[in-house]
């Protein structure tokens, strides 16, 4: 009763990252709240599937297996979810903002009449005085996200609702295991006293799925290297601070023929076109062409040691300093200040 | 055989073009800075469900929407595409509604429209970005969902089944689903196609109740031809319960909005020195730009 709980996705047998990154999310809010942190396993053939989930520090594994749920259908994960949550009564529910978590989530926050908040950034926990009502909360959800098309952020709180949920980008979040020997509870449940048969009635008759290297187009943040990046070896500073951002690397064509990085990650006219929140250009000269894949980014950070680089003119911030010197100050200043 | 099919669809303001005069100085969105607009994915799913009234003939096509009185433009921009009639649900009381009390909403008039195969709406709508109105619908009616469709591939009448091919997290799956149910469409699908011509010649002047004049041009035609009138519905209409709509049926709050101010290319220059890089990545942090 009144636990944290995260709904964990599956591709086969795989708990998707994204879940793992709210199991550990999950943990430091059921540490606020001092509650418990408990896991939700759907799918077929999950046999020692707990093994993966443990040491993110959950408390009670629930597992449903059954051959109808995977590939995921929305109907019979959304009974279990609907039904256990009478029971168990959540106060929180947590799940990825992946096409399974967004089809999934409303489904289930409508036939529970509890609010749900898509695609939050942050999640924290407050209080809140309702002064019309003369009420006060201790210890809500806050939903922090993007909206009205990024150009507002707004705290989304659901003080009456049970259980508040939330949907959390892939990448959003920070994974981290726990304890690698963390023991918790692990409950399997009979999916027949859950799910009707009647809910199997949308059939996968076809499906393909391919492991993406990486998600430069959906990334909120990239940090691209060109030319003047000098070395393979320089780029080397640009996965560490998108490692620590949460961002992606691209590269400019120069780049990529100068062989400093591979060819799927170029950005431009013939490449990958982002749109991300944040751009870092990391010794670009901005050639018209690698404008044209970059240009609709929000805020462009420009780092240069050419005060006269092309790029600059359309940066909200230009830099002007060589990426040796300024790359290892930006991951250094951020450790710092972040939380 | 021939298939009712209803498209939700919702004016949005165009958040993709927002200039500087859209926030006001107070921090809210000023709304008449931002042109209204058929929310781009509520047009891909017309587009799905105009090819199936193309391929099985005899089909109607109607539009649902909610909102203000001028959200009767949807209606008449879906008529001259080649809708056929359209209700726009419209009532204070459905104001300050989050998504689940717009779905309740939406639910109630599908179940007064009555007859139904098929309920398409866009994934999501630009404004809020939540994804959650369709499935929501598809709950609240007790029906079967497909979101992120891509493409109706077939629908088999007598079977009463629907194919249809949709985007997976790094896929694309083809899933068959029995009749009614509700398909959210993603942007990707089909561009809808432009206004007909002919249609907008006979829908010019359709228009809903609070769209018109005292002094009504033409006003004898809104008798003899009753496609002109844009049927609107208020919360008794669809026998709402008030408990369960607007800001009273919306569970979730807004408890605080922060602006987001882009200096639009007004750029600041550094040095690469550890004050200002340190500053930056703390004002990068205080916006939520990163972090």
């Amino acid at each position: 009763m009144n636990n944290v709980y995260v709904y964990c996705e599956l591709e086969g047998t795989t708990v998707a990252d994204v879940s793992l990154e709210l199991l550990t999310k999950g943990r430091k809010l059921a540490n606020q709240l001092g509650c418990q942190l408990e896991a939700i396993l759907a799918g077929s053939n999950l046999e020692g599937v707990e093994k993966q989930v443990m040491p993110y520090g959950v408390d009670k594994v629930h597992i449903f297996d059954a051959p109808g749920l995977f590939p995921y259908t929305s109907l019979p994960h959304a009974s279990i979810l609907i039904n256990l949550f009478k029971e168990e009564k959540p106060q929180v529910c947590l799940m990825g903002a992946t096409v399974i978590g967004r089809d999934l989530g409303p489904r289930v926050s409508s036939a529970l009449t509890s609010g749900l908040t898509a695609d939050c950034t942050a999640l924290e926990i407050g209080p809140h005085e309702d002064k019309r009502a003369g009420k006060t909360y201790e210890n809500l959800l806050y939903q922090i996200r993007p909206a009205f098309g990024g150009n507002i952020v707004a705290t989304i709180i659901n003080p009456e609702h049970r259980p508040q949920m939330a949907t959390v980008r892939e990448g959003v979040m920070k994974k981290e295991v726990l304890d690698e020997n963390y023991q918790g509870e692990i409950i399997r449940h009979d999916v027949s006293k859950y799910v009707n048969d009647t809910d199997y009635i949308v059939k996968v008759i076809d499906r393909h799925v391919e492991k993406a290297k990486h998600n430069l187009k959906g990334a909120p943040i990239v940090i691209t290297g060109g030319y003047g990046m000098g070395s393979k070896e320089n780029f080397d500073m640009l996965y560490e601070l998108a490692k620590e951002l949460h961002g992606e690397v691209g590269a400019s064509r120069a780049a990529v023929d100068a062989g400093f990085c591979e060819h799927d990650r170029q950005i431009g006219q013939t490449g990958v076109t982002v749109r991300p929140k944040l751009y870092i250009a990391c010794g670009i000269s901005g050639q018209i062409q690698h404008i044209a894949g970059m240009q609709d980014a929000g805020i462009i950070i420009s780092i240069n040691n050419d005060p006269n680089a092309p790029i600059n003119t359309i940066a909200d911030y230009v830099i002007n300093g060589t990426v040796e010197e300024v790359i290892p100050k930006m991951i250094k200043y951020y450790k710092k200040n972040s939380k | 055989m021939s298939l009712k099919i209803i498209v939700l669809a919702k004016q949005v303001p165009d958040t993709r073009n927002v200039g500087k005069d859209a926030m006001t100085a107070e921090g809210t969105v000023n709304r008449s800075a931002l042109p209204a607009i058929f929310n781009p994915e509520d047009l891909n799913a017309l587009e799905q469900a105009l090819r199936l009234k193309d391929a099985h003939p005899g089909s109607t096509v109607t539009l649902l929407t909610m909102g203000p009185g001028r959200a009767a433009e949807i209606i008449r921009e879906g008529l001259y595409r080649g809708a056929d009639n359209g209700y726009l649900l419209t009532d204070r009381a459905f104001a300050g509604a989050d998504t689940l009390a717009t779905s309740y909403a939406l639910a109630t008039a599908i179940r007064k429209i009555g007859d139904y195969d098929i309920i398409l709406g866009g994934r999501q709508a630009i404004d809020g970005d939540t994804a959650q109105v369709g499935p929501q619908v598809a709950e609240k009616l007790g029906l079967p969902q497909v979101t992120y469709a891509e493409e109706i591939l077939n629908v088999d009448e007598t079977g009463r089944k629907i194919t249809v091919k949709r985007h997976i997290d790094g896929g694309v799956e083809t899933v068959e689903a029995p009749l009614p149910l509700v398909i959210t469409v993603n942007g990707s699908a089909a561009p809808c196609r432009p206004r007909n011509a002919k249609l907008v010649m006979k829908y010019k002047y359709a228009l809903g109740k609070q769209e018109r004049p005292a002094e009504l041009p033409h006003a004898g035609l809104y008798e003899q031809r009753p496609y002109l009138n844009i049927q609107e519905w208020s919360v008794t209409d669809v026998n709402g319960d008030l408990s369960q709509c607007g800001l009273a049926g919306s569970p979730t709050k807004v408890k605080a909005i922060q602006n987001i101010v882009f200096q639009a290319k007004e750029s600041k220059t550094l040095t690469g020195s550890d004050a200002d890089i340190e500053n930056l990545m703390v004002e990068l942090l205080a916006n939520h730009t990163i972090g």
